[in-house]
Order: C-alpha cells, then structure tokens, then sequence
C-alpha cells in the first residue's frame, strides 16, 4: 500500500534490480556487517561466484520444514525430484509442525544439530536473522536472477532486514473467502460479493439457508481477517521503524469494530472457539468463512462442494493478509564450503520448479511460475491474480510473537464481547509497544 | 546410615553426663566412603539432572537470558524486582498467570484428594466386575494431555460440541461457553484434570487401603462400630501417610499445570487461564526471555516449598 509506493529507491533495491559490477561491489562493501560477509562467503575465498550447479564430493544436506498438512506430499515429491536430478546431494528431511519449529530450530542450530537450509516463514525471517541463526543470501538471488519485478514489492521488501536479504520465496499464501456452493445456490446467491455492502446482502440472503452464516473466529485466523480489515481500512500494524504499535488507530477501531458487528446482528453465534469456524464449515454449520489458501487439499478430501474467491473490500480499498515460505541457509551449513554450495543449488532448483508446489494449495512467489498453466488452472488461481494487494508482517525481530501475546488477545476480547473494540486495542497496542522497545535493545536495532 | 546415626547418638542421649563425647563406630559399620560407593550412581544423575540446572538456573535468572544471541548482560536481581514492580511489562501477565494456577489448584486439589477416596473405597469392595470397574477408572489416566485435550476441547465447544448438544436435548443451558469464558472454562478445566487424573491417585489410595489390617476392622465391628465410624477411625488414620502423599504429589502437580488450558483454552477468554507453566513456557521458550522465564519459576518453585512445608505441617504426628 502506501509504503510500497512511497518507498524511496534505497541502496537494497538499487541492488536488486541493478545486479551490475558496482552494485556487485556496493554489495560486498556494505552487506550488514559482519554476518553478511561471513553469509556470502567473502572473508578470505571469494566463493560468492556461486554457478548454480554443485560439483563438489557427495553431500547430505539437513532440510527442515514444517509440511505437515496436505502440502507434505507435494514436497517430498519436489524434494525426491531434486535428488534424481542431483545424485551427489543428498536431501535428508526433518517435518516438524510450524508450531514447534520456531522453539526447536534456533535451539538446535545452536547445537549444530539442527538444518543446513529449510523453509519459514516470513515473519519469522527478521527475528531468525537478528538472532544469527540464517545467512544472508543476496549473492543467491542475484545468481537466481531474482529481482523484485519477479515478485511484488511488498513480497519482496518483506525478506529484507537491515540490508540483507534472508529469504528466497518459494510461495505465498493469503487469506481467502470459501464458501458452500449447495447452501448458497439454495439462498439463490450466485456471485461472490466483492464490496462490504454487496457482502451484507449476501449474508441476508444466505439466512434462509443457514440460520448463522458467517461464524466470527475468536482465535486463528480471527487476527489475519483483522489485519486485513485494518490495510483495508488505510491502516497499519507496526511502525516501519519496529518501534511502535499502530492499531490502535480508528481504523482498527473501524475493523474491530466491523468484526464484533458480525457476531452482535447474529450473523455468527458468540464464542466461537478455536478451531470450530473451520470445523463447522466443513460440517455444513455456516456458509461462509475466511481462512488460508492451505485449506484448498484439505477441504478437497472432505468433498463438500465450495467455491473460493479473494475476501470482498469491506473497506476503502483492496487489501488482504498473507504469508510467504521462504528458503533460508542457517549458519550451521557456513561452516562447510560443500553444503553452502550444495544448499544453494537445492534453492536454486526449488525455486525454479516451484510450479510444482502450486499443487499444494499455494501461490508460488515468482511472477514467471505464475503465469504458468500450473498456477493458471489451480483452484488458488482467483486469489493469485490479487497477488498485488497482499499484504506481510513487516521484517522486525520478534513481531510475530509480539502479535501472539497481544494482538491476537485484544481481538479476541472484543469478538466476546468482554472489551469494546477502542479499549482492547489500546491496552494491546500499549503493551506491544514496551515489548517492541525492549526488543530493539534486545536486538540492538 | 540410618543405624549408624542411631548408634552414634544414643550414648550422648542416655547418658548425658556419663558419656565421653567420643563418637563411636559400629563393629559392623562399613569402612568411610563404601556408602558414596553405593549412592554415585544415583548422585551422578541427581547432580546432572536436578542439582546442576538449579544452579543454572539461578544463574541465567540474575541476567537478560537470550540464548540465541552471542551476549547475556548481567541484570542482577531485576528480573525479580521486575515481578514485584507493578510498571513493569512482566508484573500484570505473571501475577495474572499465578493466579491462574491458584485458582486451578485450589479447584482441582480437594476433588482429586475426594474423588479417588471415593472410588478407590468401592473398588476395594468385593464384587462382580470389580476388575472391569478399575480398568475403566483408571483408562484416561494412560492418554497423554494432547489426547484428553483435543478430545475435549471438540467435545466442549460452545457450538459445534457434543456436551451443549445433549445439555440442550435434556433442557439445560446449551449456550454455555466452556472454553472461552470463566467461570465455565474452569469448570471445564478442573473436570477434564478429575476426569483424566483421579485413576492414578485412586490406585494410590487402593494400595493405601489394602495396608490396612483387617484386624483391625474386626476388632472395631466386634465392638459396635458403624461403617462410619470404621471409616472414620481406622480407615483414615491407617490412611494418613497416603492422604499426606497424594496430598503434595497432587498440590505439585496442579501448580504445574499447563497441557489443558495450552491446548484446550489457549488461555481464553483473554489470558484468564493462562497459567504460570503457560506463561513462562511463552516468555522462555517462544520469547526467549530466558532470564525472565527463570526468575519467574524461582518465584513458583518458593510458594510450592511453601505450600509442601503447610502440608508437611498440617499431617505431622501429633504426640500427647
């Protein structure tokens, strides 16, 4: 949104885009420090000329991520077709669920037992890297010939932290609205509503087939529809700068607010627990919800006939929450000039055929695999063509726990009804504030 | 040892004037270092496991704890000060959060002491089936927390759960909210923890009744006692070590609560049942307040000292 627009032509993009000797060399001059250079390689040996094929003697590379769902399948598919292709590298895999993956990966890095290269998110990209645990990888995406007109600026500025990039996109993922084709064609709906007032009117007509047709989550992903209500509404979460909450502004009053609506005119029960929103969609309860792309496979395999399409503007302009996987090489794998070499070429190739992962339910990142009939004809297709409104976690250490303990709490007193929407969201905002200066100390940002 | 002891001191004791105040070893005692010998196993693992962390402990508590990042500053004790100073970040979430566990701990505590008497007294009946009926008690107690949770929490919830769907069939409330307001959620909490425990503590108190000598009973029933008045003066005073046992292990273990409302509540409604264990899990495991997170336990680990010496207190012997 505004950032992305008024976001002045820094050294990073000038970088990106320029790929040119003096950007080369601006690059190395001025790659964050000390962890940059180490990243890259350039202490001593320039190996920063990484060629994009592995030569080197047979190597196994740790390769954690967190597939747990029905997108596992997909990537021990990619990942078997790597190893075919490459018979000197070994790719041993380690599948942890995302919900332990942040605890337990920094700890076992630490410990040297943990991956050489994996997949997070990114939003945990920042704080990752703050913490020493990744590598920068500019000079892999400047040999991927990744730029940021392959992928949009927000997904592309969101992989940056002081300088450096830390993550190659592998795919991104928003929140969409589904909703039960055979319920809604029995309220006589056909269209998916585009604009808030279209979407009321929808909810009205839907009543006569489903008493309460858009339940209103309590928790997950009740926080990303309020994210995406808040851009909506020309808002925003966290300073640029990682020193300051924002959402206390009216227009997340305004969100807040719209969402709280929902439950009061009865277009949702009250106390919907974790979980049940999407539990009850699938169970035929409600006729509407928002939720993340990564249901796609999951909602195929219960064969309840639904469409899918990106969440209406209920505000005053275009604007939805998402989250990209993300590549990264941790600083396990820079001790071994084999691995970092093998770890790349792994990226390179994963990057290149991320079409294949558009089976998964996600959208790959790079515009050039997106216009691709892989991605064109998948059931995520609608959502990808909003790619341009989608909207990340800004890249600062520690955020995304931060939104755990106090984001995601105020909103979910205001959808019970225990705090009005103003009052949760400057208690909250106060909070994450204190922690975010104590973060940047922490952090030494 | 522990005759060792004995022998030792008697002189001292008996003879108060008489004795020579030279300490004097047993005939058969084992020459010095024989009983190191036969603890350094179990030292070994004492020390590593138990000993050594609380040291550590201590240690990462008096700093700003981050494993992650290449400095730990030296704070001092203000990540103490910071639990008892209501500015601070920390002071309204962890005195929140021991809360929590109070109320857990009190609500759960007299129920699993009661409940399992109850059901361990019936099981120590002769009758049909009796094997069935401890099996069926005692099932829960072998799923993990993530098991009883999950099942639960769908069983539990406000609108899609089976327990409102059936209290609404029979005419009671089915709106109630058991996971996303108090005071439902506790009861919700505190039921799952009877419902999924109270095997464990009745099998203690099973083996507990099983001690008592029969004698004993038909001594009391010769002379006119009531089923009551067996319970109440040979059963409960045959009873006292174990009631005092279960009594801490349960107090203990319901201070350390934290897979139910993780899992079930997420803490909600708010942070209402988060509970300490939630908390520091959250400031040392995800935040990586390491310093903070250690500071916090101390400060739980005091108060279950405390509690532990009540309860010592309140089941010491009483002479004369």
């Amino acid at each position: 949104m505004n950032d992305s627009q008024h976001f002045p032509l820094s050294r990073r993009h000038f970088i990106a885009l320029g790929g040119s000797a003096a950007a080369a060399a601006t690059l190395a001059a001025c790659g964050g420090g000390k962890s940059a250079s180490d990243a890259a390689g350039a202490g001593s040996k320039p190996k920063s000329t990484f060629s994009g094929a592995y030569s080197g003697p047979a190597v196994t590379l740790s390769y954690w991520n967190g597939f747990t769902g029905g997108d596992g399948p997909f990537m021990k598919k990619m990942v078997a077709d790597f190893m075919k292709e490459n018979p000197k590298i070994t790719v041993s895999g380690n599948t942890v669920e995302w919900a332990q993956y942040y605890q337990r990966m920094p700890a076992a890095v630490t410990a040297g037992k943990g991956p050489d290269v994996g997949v997070m998110h990114m939003d945990q990209l920042a704080t990752n890297a703050a913490r020493r645990i990744i590598l920068p990888l500019d000079d892999l995406a400047k040999s991927l010939g990744l730029a940021e007109d392959d992928f949009t600026p927000e997904v592309w500025k969101a992989g940056i932290y002081k300088d450096a990039r830390y993550g190659i996109p592998l795919d991104v993922h928003s929140l969409a609205m589904y909703w039960n084709t055979d319920q809604a064609k029995a309220a006589g709906v056909s269209d998916a509503p585009t604009d808030g007032q279209a979407f009321m009117a929808e909810l009205d007509k839907l009543k006569s087939s489903v008493k309460q047709p858009f339940w209103m989550p309590t928790r997950w992903p009740a926080h990303l529809m309020f994210y995406s209500l808040l851009w909506q509404f020309g808002g925003e979460l966290y300073a640029k700068d990682g020193s300051k909450a924002l959402y206390d502004s009216d227009q997340g009053v305004q969100a807040l607010q719209w969402m709280v609506d929902i439950v009061k005119k009865g277009y949702s029960p009250k106390n919907v627990a974790q979980d049940s929103q999407y539990v009850g969609f699938k169970n035929k309860k409600l006729a509407v919800t928002w939720d993340g792309i990564w249901q796609i496979n999951d909602l195929k395999a219960t064969k309840l006939p639904f469409g899918i399409a990106p969440i209406p503007k209920i505000g005053n302009q275009e604007a939805v929450w998402a989250n990209s996987h993300n590549f990264y090489i941790s600083k396990q794998a820079e001790k071994d000039d084999n691995k970092l070499n093998a770890a790349k070429t792994f990226i390179d190739w994963m990057s290149k055929h991320s079409g294949d992962w558009a089976g998964a339910g996600m959208i790959p990142a790079r515009k050039t695999v997106r216009e691709s009939a892989a991605v064109t004809n998948s059931t995520q297709a609608p959502i990808a063509k909003k790619i341009e409104s989608m909207h990340f976690l800004p890249p600062i250490p520690g955020v995304a726990d931060i939104s755990g303990q106090t984001i995601e709490i105020a909103v979910a007193d205001a959808v019970l009804g225990k705090q009005s929407p103003k009052d949760a969201l400057a208690a909250s905002a106060k909070k994450a504030t204190a922690q975010m200066e104590a973060n940047k100390k922490k952090f030494g940002a | 040892m522990a005759d060792n002891v004995l022998v030792e001191q008697r002189p001292q004791v008996t003879e108060p004037n008489g004795g020579t105040g030279k300490r004097v070893r047993s005939p058969g005692a084992p020459p010095p270092g024989v009983p190191w010998l036969f603890m350094a196993p179990y030292l070994l693992l004492f020390g590593g496991f138990v000993l050594l962390p609380i040291v550590y402990g201590l240690w990462i508590s008096l700093h700003d704890y981050d494993y992650t990042l290449p400095g730990h500053p030296w704070v001092g004790l203000a990540n103490y000060t910071a639990l008892f100073s209501s500015d601070s970040t920390v002071f309204s979430d962890f005195w929140n959060s021991m809360k929590a566990t109070g109320i857990f701990t009190l609500g759960s505590v007299p129920l699993l002491l009661v409940v399992p008497l109850a059901v361990a007294l019936v099981m120590n009946q002769r009758f049909k089936g009796r094997n069935v009926f401890r099996a069926l008690f005692f099932a829960p107690y072998v799923l993990g927390v993530a098991v009883v949770a999950v099942l639960w929490r769908f069983l539990l919830d406000a609108n899609i759960g089976l327990v409102n769907q059936v209290a609404g069939a029979v005419g009671l409330p089915d709106k109630t909210a058991w996971l996303t307001s108090t005071p439902s959620a506790w009861v919700a909490l505190i039921g799952v923890t009877v419902w999924w425990t109270l095997g464990f503590n009745a099998v203690i108190y099973l083996a507990g009744l099983q001690e008592i000598p029969e004698e004993l009973y038909e001594a009391a029933r010769v002379d006119g006692a009531s089923a009551w008045q067996r319970f109440r003066h040979v059963t409960l005073p045959g009873l006292k070590p174990v009631v005092s046992f279960v009594t801490m292990i349960t107090i203990i273990s319901s201070a350390n609560v934290f897979g139910q409302p993780y899992l079930m509540t997420r803490g909600a409604p708010g942070t209402e049942t988060r509970t300490a264990i939630y908390y520091f899990t959250d400031q040392g495991l995800r935040n990586y307040q390491m310093g903070n997170a250690a500071a916090m336990s101390y400060v739980l680990t005091l108060v279950l000292i405390l509690a532990s010496l009540l309860v010592t207190w309140a089941f010491r012997e009483r002479r004369g």
